[in-house]
Order: structure tokens, then sequence, then C-alpha cells
């Protein structure tokens, strides 16, 4: 997956906080704001951090996003909806993995092996919910949460 | 008077038409050049140069299409309501087609204008016109949606809107019918006209920045028919043009009584003048009613507001402000040229195209060059405001755009052709036969300061034998020509949707990159609003039910309702929680006195549906959107009237009531 991904020669934006910190609230308003669609820069291991403890910010606005735009198809427990339960996503795979699944979709299904067994699993391609890398970071560690991290 | 005059004219029309035509061609296939596919062939993911909105006459809508391929991309409904969509539909929508005669669902829509900075397309909005009920739209070009619609008062058939001003400062709305102002007692007779029928032309602001439109003020003028109007530019800037016809002030068969004079007018309206007569406090306040209806991007609502007072300015209280300029014979086309100082009008019934000169009427002006006046404005000379004629151009000149490097093009009805002649000294330098009977034509940013050029599309009234037969009703034809070169050459002949009469094109790229994709749904407020499937209910307020639901690939959620009782109002508010483009979902209920509604991503749109049996009623998406998409549906169970069977919903869990039949509580 990642010589895919250095083939598709994407530029990396820095801009993406690599250690959590326990700033001022995230303003979803503002974000959201004349944002550009999000997808299209891919997220390379290592490019994320993950510390702990978690920062409980983020795991409170990752679980409104989860609200508004994952609640829909994905459970918190293990049992599958439209798509599969988060209960162990983070154990299954890598961060930078699931940040390109939240934000790169498209690229995925096209190119990442593990991305096309759920395709067929599940039927239904997984939408674009048009998260930038910060909210989708915020998702992921609601994630940590739901999967027990502290 | 002159019936007979008017028939020994028409008779020489007809010979001069078969003197002219006498070597018609039979076909186009012999007009069409050996390269004229590849010129116009778009290849598969590659896109058109030119935007191309068309108006859509009697349906109602505007069409977009590209340019050169012919391809229609959209079709935006404006006036009308529309099925396919819900506009004019749903509870949000349906504000947008309030008037002070309450909803009306239709209008005639004829002429575009897109708004302009400098004189040039800024592709910020498309400004219509609708003719029957009068009215004025604006569309925004992110969306491609109607974004408002003014009610035009005083004012019967607004066919001479809505040109508009170099910068946009104003779009115009001339009335075509005079009539008895609205603050009249209009109870009078008909064969009143002369004492009880007044004309006005209206300007209305566009704000800067919002776009939201205005009546800044109006000018009551004789009563006449106004027909079109050019904004003049440059040198003329701060001046409108518009032509005006039945000066004979008939008001019966005006095919004849609207066509004895020689020569009717072009009105000049110094409409800087005007603004200053309007700050100085000389408009008098009239009662009248008008609505406005705004759609609001971030709640999906549309607003109909009842306005009620209108400024008038009457040209008798305010000198110099308006000037009539003698035209031959029922001008329709008024048009300026890039550089402001020609204005061209087209007389339907003339021998001829008179060009104006604005030097030369700011001269007549200061000379009081007049040839008397008309209900008291003056009427300058012809020959004082006339730079000169296109001698013999063809029959029924009915409007002129211009190209980049000098030239005019005039369409002509009733020779069915399209002239080219060179504005400086008027001179024909080529005609092209069109297919049939020609209306408008466009050039690429031809109505501009700075014209793009290259194709010229010609709007044709008449189809007949163009393409596979339809059965009487046949698709309105359109030809698309190559005016790169010294001879126009006909690359195109594509089929179009309603009865297109105006039409404007701007290059691609001042749009495109502004099209708005989705709506964010953090943005949505709508106060019938779900974000997320968490927040999703329904509520009973006396009989009517609100279901707040959501809709993402492939569920809605509810999708399981009972409780919903016969005479109960059910309100479906449906949130789609899409944020990825092109991702609309649909929604419909069997039997309901209703369109569809289709939800954009991000996007709260309501249908309303009364049940009118007891019974199961299933609902579904209606916009394929998944492998799924079939699965996307549900029940709402509706019981009878005075049943015990409680309001309950869910998607995907079974709790839902056990009550086998809603027996009347009464009976518990």
């Amino acid at each position: 997956m990642f010589g895919l991904f250095s083939l598709t020669a994407v530029v990396v934006i820095a801009c993406i906080d690599k250690s959590p910190s326990h700033k001022e609230p995230l303003d979803v308003n503002a974000l959201t704001k004349n944002q550009q669609e999000a997808h299209g820069t891919i997220v390379r291991p290592g490019d994320i951090q993950m510390t702990n403890p978690l920062n409980q910010q983020w795991v409170s606005e990752g679980k409104n996003i989860y609200d508004v735009k994952c609640q829909p198809c994905h459970k918190l427990n293990d049992e599958k909806l439209v798509g599969p339960g988060w209960k162990g996503v983070t154990q299954r795979r890598q961060p930078d993995w699931i940040l390109n699944m939240i934000t790169n979709v498209d690229i995925m299904l096209e190119k990442d092996i593990e991305a096309q067994k759920l395709l067929e699993e599940c039927i239904v391609r997984m939408p674009n919910q048009n998260l930038n890398l910060d909210e989708a970071r915020k998702v992921l560690e609601f994630q940590r949460s739901n999967d027990g991290e502290k | 008077m002159s019936v007979s005059r008017v028939l020994s004219t028409i008779t020489l029309t007809v010979a001069a038409a078969g003197a002219l035509f006498s070597c018609k061609p039979k076909g186009a296939e012999s007009a069409v050049s050996g390269d004229a596919a590849s010129k116009v062939y778009i290849a598969p993911g590659k896109y058109d140069e030119f935007y191309d909105f068309v108006s859509g006459g009697f349906n109602g809508q505007m069409s977009v299409y590209g340019i050169p391929s012919g391809r229609l991309l959209k079709i935006i409904p404006v006036f009308s309501q529309f099925p396919e969509n819900g506009y004019g539909f749903s509870e949000e929508t349906k504000p947008m087609l309030n008037t002070s005669h309450g909803m009306v669902p239709w209008d005639d829509l004829h002429h575009i204008a897109l708004s302009e900075t400098n004189g040039e397309h800024d592709g910020r909005w498309v400004f219509a016109n609708g003719n029957n009920t009068p009215r004025i739209a604006r569309v925004d070009l992110k969306s491609f949606r109607t974004a408002e619609i003014i009610e035009i008062p005083n004012s019967a058939g607004n066919h001479s809107s809505p040109f508009i001003t170099p910068n946009s400062e104003y779009v115009v709305a001339g009335t075509r019918f005079s009539v008895p102002l609205d603050d009249q007692n209009g109870d009078v007779p008909i064969n009143t006209y002369k004492q009880n029928f007044k004309g006005t032309v209206s300007f209305i602001h566009v704000d800067p920045t919002s776009g939201n439109m205005s009546i800044a003020f109006q000018i009551r003028t004789p009563g006449v028919n106004f027909d079109l109007a050019r904004a003049g530019k440059k040198v003329s800037n701060g001046w409108m043009f518009f032509s005006c016809y039945n000066s004979e002030q008939a008001n019966t068969l005006l095919e004849v009584n609207a066509s004895a004079k020689d020569k009717d007018f072009i009105m000049a309206v110094n409409w800087k003048k005007a603004e200053e007569y309007l700050k100085a406090g000389k408009a008098k306040k009239e009662a009248v009613k008008y609505a406005h209806n705004v759609y609001d991007e971030n709640k999906h609502q549309a607003t109909s507001t009842i306005e009620t007072e209108v400024s008038v300015l009457d040209p008798k209280e305010c000198p110099d402000m308006l000037y009539f300029i003698p035209c031959p014979k029922s001008p329709h086309g008024c048009d300026t040229d890039p550089s402001g100082e020609y204005i061209v009008g087209s007389g339907k019934l003339a021998a001829t195209i008179p060009v104006f000169s604005f030097t030369k009427i700011q001269k007549a002006i200061a000379d009081k060059a007049y040839d008397g006046n008309f209900d008291g404005i003056p009427v300058i000379k012809y020959e004082a405001a006339l730079q000169g004629e296109v001698a013999k151009p063809g029959l029924g000149p009915l409007h002129t755009e211009f190209d980049n490097e000098g030239n005019a093009y005039t369409s002509m009805f009733v020779s069915s052709e399209i002239v080219k002649w060179r504005v400086k000294d008027q001179k024909v330098l080529d005609r092209v036969p069109t297919y049939y009977s020609v209306g408008h034509l466009s050039v690429m940013g031809g109505p501009t300061a700075k014209p793009y050029g290259k194709y010229l599309i010609a709007y044709n009234k008449i189809t007949k034998d163009r393409y596979l037969p339809t059965g009487p009703e046949l698709a309105q034809s359109a030809q698309l020509y190559d005016i790169s070169g010294d001879k126009m050459k006909m690359i195109l002949d594509f089929p179009t949707v309603g009865e297109p009469h105006y039409a404007e094109a701007l290059p691609a790229s001042l749009i495109s990159k502004n099209s708005v994709k989705i709506y964010k749904i953090e943005n949505n407020a709508n106060p019938y609003a779900s974000k997320g499937e968490g927040t999703t209910k329904v509520e009973r307020k006396g009989n009517e039910v609100h279901v707040y639901m959501t809709a993402i690939r492939s569920h809605f959620t509810p999708d399981n309702i009972e409780g919903v009782k016969m005479g109960d109002v059910v309100y479906f508010h449906v949130t789609n929680l899409e944020q990825d483009w092109d991702v609309p979902h649909g929604f419909a209920v069997k039997g309901s006195n209703n369109a569809e509604i289709l939800i954009m991503p991000g996007e709260t749109q309501t249908y309303k549906w009364t049940p009118d049996r007891s019974g199961i009623f299933p609902m579904y998406c209606t916009d394929f959107c998944s492998a799924l998409h079939q699965e996307m549906q549900g029940y709402v169970r509706v019981s009878p009237a005075g049943s015990n069977v409680p309001l309950v919903w869910g998607t995907n869990k079974n709790q839902l009531t056990n009550q086998a039949a809603g027996a009347p509580a009464g009976n518990q």
C-alpha cells in the first residue's frame, strides 16, 4: 500500500499536529467554513504520533463528529451495520490507514487491498464525509477511547 | 386608417421575400464544411469552453449548455415548479413562487442577463425575467439555483427585462402592456387606453455583495409597449435604451393598429439623472403590493415577503431624464455596441437598420434638435441622432450582437438569416441562412464591452424538418456558427428545451472553479434539520406529524413509522447526511399528491403528505445512490382517525407497536 502511494506522488501536508496538545476546543463551524475538500492528500506512516494519555478534548469532539457523520453506518461494538463495527479497529489498523480511509476513501478503494476487501463485504462504498485531517484525527482519538485506551 | 397601407406593405414584403429566396438552400448539409465535426467534438471527459445560459421561454426555466458541443448540462427551475427535484413543491421552495396573486407556479422566461463588472462578465449571477406575472429572478452561479425572485408592481408583461448595467448596478423591467397603475381604479373601459393606461420602467438595484434585489425606482411613462432594452456602456454609461412600439396607443388588433406609424421610438433614460432626482426627493411613494422571495442557503429555506411601497418618478417633474428617438416601424432589439457609442434599433417591419450615435444624441439634446414631444417628453430629430443605416440588410431584423472586431450580427426573422455588417460604416459583409426563422442570436460575450467572439448561436422559432419528427410538437432548433473567419460557418445544429428566447454565454473558467459541491452539514441552519441519526424523531403537534429524518447510503432513519392517523398532515423533514459531491438522495411516498424531493448532501428539504386512506404506505429513495439503493426504503402505517396506535418510529428496531389494529380509542 505504501508503495502504491509513493507512486501517486501526492504532496503531504505539514499542517497536521503531530502530537496531541490540550489547547482550545475545536470550533467546528470555523473549521468547516469555506473549507476545501479534504481528500487527496495522503497520510503516511509516521505522520501521526499516538500519545497517551488520550486528549480528552479530541475524544469528545471526535464523538460529536461520529454522531453526525459516521454513526449511521458504524456501530461502536463489533456488529456490522452498513460498515464494520468500530470495536477493535485501532488494533486491527494502523493510524495512517484509518485516517486515509476517512479522508481519502476514493483512493483507498481504488488502491488498497484491505479497503477493497471491505467493499466486497459491505457492498456500499464508504462515503467521503468531507472531514479534514484535524477532524479525522479527533475521530481516531475517539476510536482509541472506544477501544479502551486511556 | 391604413389597413390598406399595411396590407400593401405586407404584399411588398412577401414579394421581396420571394425574390430573395429563389436560391434558398435546400438543407444545411450544403452549408456545412468538412471540418465542422472536429470543431464541435468534445472528447469524453473533456469540458466545453463556454457555459451558455439559455432561456426556456414557456417552460419557465433556464437551461445550461456547453459550447461548442451543444450538450445540455442542466435545467435550472426558476419560475416553474419542477417535479424532477421538488422545486416549488417542497415546503422550503414553495415561497419562491409566491406573488401578490398568491402562488403562481408557472411563468414565461424570456431574457438572460449575466452579471457584469466594468462591462464584462464576472460569473456571479444570472438574471431572468418572468413575462406573464412580472418578476425578475436571480440565479446563483455557485449553486446553479434560483436564489431570489422579486415581483414588479405597476407592470404587466415584463418583457423589456432584465437588461443589466455595466457594474450590475441595476437590472431593468419595462412593461410590455401599459395598464392603469396599481394604485388607480383599474375598473375602466378598455377603450380609455389613452386616458387611463400608463407605462413604467423599473430600475431594480442589485446589492454588489449579496446580489439581493430591491426596486430602487420606477419611471412613469406614456402608455406604449416596451419591448427590449440595453444599457449604455463606456461613453454611454449612465444611460439605458428601451425600444417601444404601439406609439399609436392602440388597445385592440395591435397587429394592424400598432403598425400604422412609420416610426415608433427608442426611449433613452438618463439613469444617473434619475438617481439625482431620487436623491433630491422627487419620487412619489405609491401604495402597491409585490412579493420578494429569498432563498437562504444556510437554512435551505425560502421566505416570501409582501412589500407595499414603491418610489415613482414622473418625467413631467424630472426634466432631462427621458427622451424619445424615432425608430422605424415597431423596433424590437435595441442593442449597444461594445464601445457604447452606437445604438442599433431593429424595426421588425423596417427595410433598414438604423444605427444611432450616442455623441449625436447628446449634441441633439444640447441643441434641442427636437421634433416636438410625445406626451411632454422631447422627441429627438431622427436625422440628428442617426449615424447611418444598414441598407437592404434582409427582412424582419430583430436582434443585434457584436464581436470583438468591430462587427455586428443581426438576426432576420422573415428571411431566416444572420447578417454580418461592419459597425463603423454599416456595410454588409456576409450572410448565412438559419433553419428556420431566427429569433434571438447570441455571440459569446456579445452584449458586453468586451465580446469573446469565436461562436454565434442562432435560436430559431420554427423547426419543421430539422430533426426526426416527434409528433406535432418539436424541439426548438439552434445553430452554432464559427465566426472566427471572414465568413460565418455553420458547424452544429442542436435541439433545445422549451422555447429559447435570449441566451448569454461566457467562458467556463469564470464559473466552474466556484461551483458548490456539497452543503456543509455543520452550517445547516434549517430548523427541521437532523444532524446525525441520534437527533431523528417524530413529533405530533395537533394533527401535524413532523418526521425529522436522515438519509445516508443506503437507509432512512426512521424507516418504520406508526401512529399516523387519518386527518393528519405529515411533514417529512429529510436531511441528507452525505458530505460527498454528487450524492443526492430522493424521497417520495405512495399516493402523495406531491412531487418527489431531491435532497443535496448536507441539505434539509421537507415533503408534505396528507394521507387519504388508512393502511401501509411505502416510501423510498428516488435517486440511485449505491449498490443497495433498492434497499433504501421504509413504511408508514396510517390508522383510522381516533385509533389508539401510539406514535412510534425507528430504523432497525422492531420495538414498534404490537397493536394489531387501530381500534378506536373509545372502544378500549
